[in-house]
């Protein structure tokens, strides 16, 4: 096989740091080669530099990138334009953002097509059609016709790659196309990504973070860091003998101990939960009138024992979050009980529940909103130990037990007197972490807090909250859509969808043995280690 | 000699004075310091800032009136009888006041402007341009422009050494050295040169305006120069006044509407709806009509015209805030929306935090940028407004000095042949140098606060 696409010692500056510090690989013919990387390593500014779309403030310090023997480089902006779409083609992460929103799907891939191929009109919506059919779009020519807003994410992204594959590229770059999607799409776009790329015999550069992904599709990976090309290696044999020790870490997170939890045996149910039910009215017309219900949560019934983690899966739109804010009293409950050693929440006014939102409190997913940016760290964990009057009035005894608090979860105490943005994402889900741990909470939800997060920093943040549940005996309700984190971090699991919980039970039955079809194909789609 | 507060007079002083307040506040929080410091790191801005000083200064200057006891007359009353209310601009101006001309003269002129007949000793009619009553016949302008630029530079370097040297901690020369250098962290070499050109300009003007009209006289023989001067209040109140009115009702609605919701989201959105396809200029025309109508019913309520045109400006000012706060609430309803789906401020409800502590902790802080940027941008649109409304016949009083009604007075004089163009020329020149100044000020307070700018 001969190489498509050769990158040549490429390095790229900015202001005179380095962005990429002069890396090689090549891409052959009918191969898909994956760039791993955490964020921040340079992996898509790598593939920018391919289609030559870097911003203007980065400048090509030396090297080279070969397509086809051309070196693209040199090639004048008007040759690059032909090449950009009709010979390299690009998906990238968000669908969402990269379709045109007042323009029909149809119109869209007929554009690039119009443009490189120089079709006719009837010839063009054939071969749109036909494209539909291939990336496995229902009702093809009806769809020509819809806009993006009435088709689902894992449809965006199949319109996506209609439009990468349209004008026939020799090499698609695929920049983390699933990541934006829930498991069991992700399963399928990857089939299909895998089923054209077979069937063309297409060169695939395929971006991303997740090392399962690249198990299930990539022949050949390179794992990259801060710009640099650590380790380049044939798939089977990248994933059975690591050299790196960067890449041996990076898999040893991404994999998660299997050996089973101990299990801390306490008597005593701390959170009962019992036919709960949200429903969110539909409001319409002039006076608001509620036309119809929203079932985000739909009789659900569930319990946490003290000092034991339960967790919550499903995808969006299932559900499990408004659970969490059910629970926190953020949403109005419409039927059904949250107990709470025997205290029944729902009916309980803003001040009886005040002694309550000390022992329940909260951990979010995203750590650059949970965080105010006009406040200190010190402000934002003493806002809630003032609010429920958890420490004396005195400043200095709160600082003291801020400082104590940033210290467990291994923060600096110091880190006191700064602001959010000068932490990395880690670090402030760990100040979320201090914050709610301030109160001396009893159970934490936590919503998602690792979904954001790299792996390498994923498994930090895990294990912090395990060391902290054993020193202090919290019980967790962790909502999660990643199914792999499931063993390291839960004694037991519910499963929900639309709104419903479709099977619970420990960690272990449900693992390794589902029941319910739903839970049987969340297990299936989920991407695995060939270990 | 009495003091005496007009109404605009307290919500200036007012309003300066909490400006201090939270300037103080402000001076020991570390990150607005920063912020502050990254805005006047611009000499732009910098420069802009000191503009907007002295047209401050001047409304400062004329915002403290003063009433002097008359002589007693020898006939009836004990009572003490008290002058027309005055300025400290207009004591320092007086000369300018009594030196009322015929009519017309340019700038520097030393005739009027048009030609009049008169009849000589000898009883033949002539038609000739007359000499003007109040100037130097034998003044000798170079010399004395000669003065006034080293007295202006004396003043100012004395300011300048006097703030470098209270800057200094260490080595007064070795501070000089680098301001010249341009190597300071603020471009203070900009702002002293600033302030030495505006401090010259000023007393170049002033010891003139005792020879000459400096910039000409209007229809009735009045000096351009200190009418000029005198609409530096108005506009300069106009601009901040209604910016002041406007602000907590665009607040208070657009973050109420944004975090509560419901209904009361829908009342608020109806009523700016409604308020806002309402033509300002109708709402404007119809408040300030009703206004004089109870203003000529009721002549007993004012002891001067001034107070009468101060009450009119002060009522102005309120319709013009009634009017604008739309256009911020909308934005701020918006924002509101956003932060309040923001993860820390469910987080604060988790904690029990009331609504009220939510709003002032989480919420206001984060809107402050949008507050800031449109309250710098409103200024220049307002003091456009008033121009634009006293052009109309509804803005201030037309006694009051005021751009709008030097331009409106100047609409005839275009049509003249020759044609006099100093007193729309300057009534021009002063407020476009203060809206050009109050933009770049807001261009650079927008790119440094926006937190979208900062990757």
């Amino acid at each position: 096989m001969n190489s498509l696409l050769s990158v040549e010692n490429l390095s790229l500056t900015v202001g005179g740091e380095k962005l990429l510090k002069s890396i090689n690989f090549e891409i052959k013919q009918g191969e898909v080669f994956a760039l791993v990387g955490e964020s921040g390593s340079g992996k898509s500014l790598t593939s920018l530099a391919i289609m030559r779309l870097l911003p203007e403030v980065i400048s090509v310090s030396s090297g080279d990138i070969k397509f086809k023997n051309d070196s693209l480089f040199l090639l004048p902006e008007y040759k690059m334009q032909k090449i950009r779409g009709k010979s390299i083609a690009m998906i990238f992460q968000e669908p969402m953002s990269a379709l045109n929103p007042v323009m029909t799907i149809g119109e869209q891939v007929a554009e690039v097509i119009k443009i490189h191929l120089g079709l006719r009109k009837e010839e063009t919506k054939e071969k749109v059609i036909s494209l539909f059919k291939e990336v496995l779009l229902k009702d093809p020519t009806e769809r020509y016709n819809w806009y993006p807003h009435q088709l689902s994410g894992g449809q965006k992204q199949r319109v996506m790659i209609a439009i990468a594959l349209a004008c026939e590229p020799d090499l698609l770059i695929a920049d983390e196309p699933t990541t934006a999607l829930d498991v069991t799409v992700q399963a399928k776009v990857l089939k299909l990504l895998k089923k054209i790329q077979v069937q063309r015999n297409l060169s695939i550069l395929f971006i991303t973070h997740d090392m399962a992904v690249v198990a299930q599709m990539a022949d050949r990976v390179a794992v990259m860091r801060y710009g640099e090309i650590l380790e380049e290696a044939e798939c089977n044999i990248f994933f059975s003998s690591p050299q790196h020790p960067y890449t041996q870490s990076l898999l040893k997170d991404a994999m998660h101990s299997k050996e089973a939890r101990e299990r801390l045996r306490t008597p005593g149910k701390l959170l009962e939960v019992e036919g709960l039910k949200v429903h969110f009215p539909i409001k319409k017309g002039f006076f608001q009138r509620t036309v119809g219900y929203t079932k985000s949560v739909d009789g659900v019934s569930f319990s946490i024992p003290k000092g034991k983690t339960l967790a919550l899966v499903g995808e969006s739109g299932s559900g499990k979050s408004t659970i969490g804010n059910a629970i926190l009293s953020l949403v109005p409950i419409t039927e059904g009980t949250v107990k709470y050693e025997d205290q029944d929440l729902v009916h309980l006014s803003a001040l009886a529940l005040k002694p309550y939102r000390r022992k329940i409190q909260v951990v979010f997913q995203d750590p650059f909103s949970a965080l105010n940016p006009r406040m200190t760290i010190g402000d934002i964990i003493r806002e809630g130990m003032v609010s429920l009057g958890v420490v004396s009035k005195n400043r200095a005894s709160q600082d003291a037990k801020i400082s104590k608090l940033l210290e467990k979860v291994e923060l600096e105490a110091e880190h006191m007197h700064r602001y959010p943005h000068e932490f990395s994402g880690g670090q402030r889900q760990r100040i979320g972490i201090a914050r709610a741990l301030a109160v001396e909470p009893e159970l934490i939800i936590c919503d998602e807090p690792t979904s954001a997060l790299d792996v390498s920093v994923r498994t930090q943040i895990l294990r912090l909250l395990q060391k902290l549940q054993q020193e202090s005996g919290v019980s967790y309700l962790f909502i999660t859509h990643d199914l792999s984190i499931v063993p390291t971090i839960a004694d037991e699991v519910a499963v929900m969808k639309e709104g419903k919980i479709v099977e619970q039970g420990s960690v272990e039955s449900v693992m390794e043995n589902p029941q319910h079809p739903y839970t049987q194909k969340l297990l299936r789609s989920a991407p695995k280690l060939p270990i | 000699m009495m003091f005496s507060l007009l109404w605009t007079d307290i919500l200036v002083w007012g309003l300066l004075s909490v400006l201090l307040f939270f300037g103080w506040g402000a001076s020991r929080s570390e990150q607005i310091k920063k912020q502050w410091h990254a805005i006047f790191k611009s000499s732009i801005a910098m420069a802009s800032a000191i503009i907007l000083f002295f047209y401050l200064f001047f409304t400062l200057l004329d915002s403290v009136h003063v009433r002097f006891a008359m002589e007693p007359t020898k006939t009836k009353s004990e009572q003490v009888q008290y002058s027309e209310i005055v300025s400290l601009l207009d004591l320092i101006f007086a000369h300018n006041i009594q030196s009322t001309e015929r009519t017309y003269s340019a700038p520097f002129a030393t005739h009027e402007y048009t030609k009049s007949i008169i009849v000589d000793e000898h009883g033949v009619t002539k038609q000739e341009y007359l000499p003007l009553k109040h100037i130097s016949k034998k003044a000798h302008s170079l010399q004395k422009s000669f003065i006034a630029v080293m007295i202006g530079l004396a003043i100012s370097i004395m300011f300048i050494l006097v703030h470098i040297f209270w800057r200094s901690g260490k080595g007064f020369k070795n501070e000089f050295k680098l301001i010249m250098q341009g190597n300071t962290k603020l471009p203070w070499r900009t702002a002293y040169g600033m302030i030495i050109f505006l401090i010259i300009l000023c007393t170049w003007f002033y010891m003139l305006s005792f020879d000459y009209h400096v910039l000409g006289t209007d229809k009735v023989g009045g000096d351009v120069l200190y009418q000029s001067l005198k609409s530096i209040r108005t506009g300069v109140l106009i601009g901040i006044l209604t910016t002041l009115i406007m602000l907590p009702v665009a607040i208070l609605l657009g973050v109420s509407a944004g975090l509560f919701g419901g209904w009361v989201d829908d009342v608020i959105q109806y009523l700016y709806t409604t308020l806002s396809s309402i033509p300002g200029v109708l709402l404007i025309a119809a408040g300030v009509l009703s206004m004089q109508v109870m203003i000529g019913n009721n002549p007993t309520w004012f002891e001067t015209t001034l107070e009468r045109s101060d009450l009119r400006l002060l009522f102005l000012i309120l319709i013009l805030g009634i009017t604008s706060w739309t256009g911020l609430c909308r934005l701020l309803r918006a924002e509101t929306l956003k932060i309040s789906q923001m993860e820390f401020v469910t987080a604060a409800k988790a904690f029990g935090v009331g609504r009220l502590t939510i709003i002032r902790r989480h919420i206001i802080p984060n809107l402050m940028h949008i507050i800031l940027i449109s309250v710098v941008l409103d200024f220049s649109g307002l003091v456009l407004a008033e121009a634009v409304l006293s052009y109309v016949g509804v803005g201030v009083d037309p006694t009051m000095h005021s751009w709008g009604n030097m331009i409106n007075q100047a609409r005839l004089e275009m049509a003249r042949d020759p044609m006099v163009w100093w007193s729309l020329f300057s009534a021009f020149v002063f407020m476009f140098i203060l809206v050009l100044a109050a933009n770049l000020l807001s261009d650079r307070v927008q790119t440094v606060l926006d937190p979208r700018n900062k990757s």
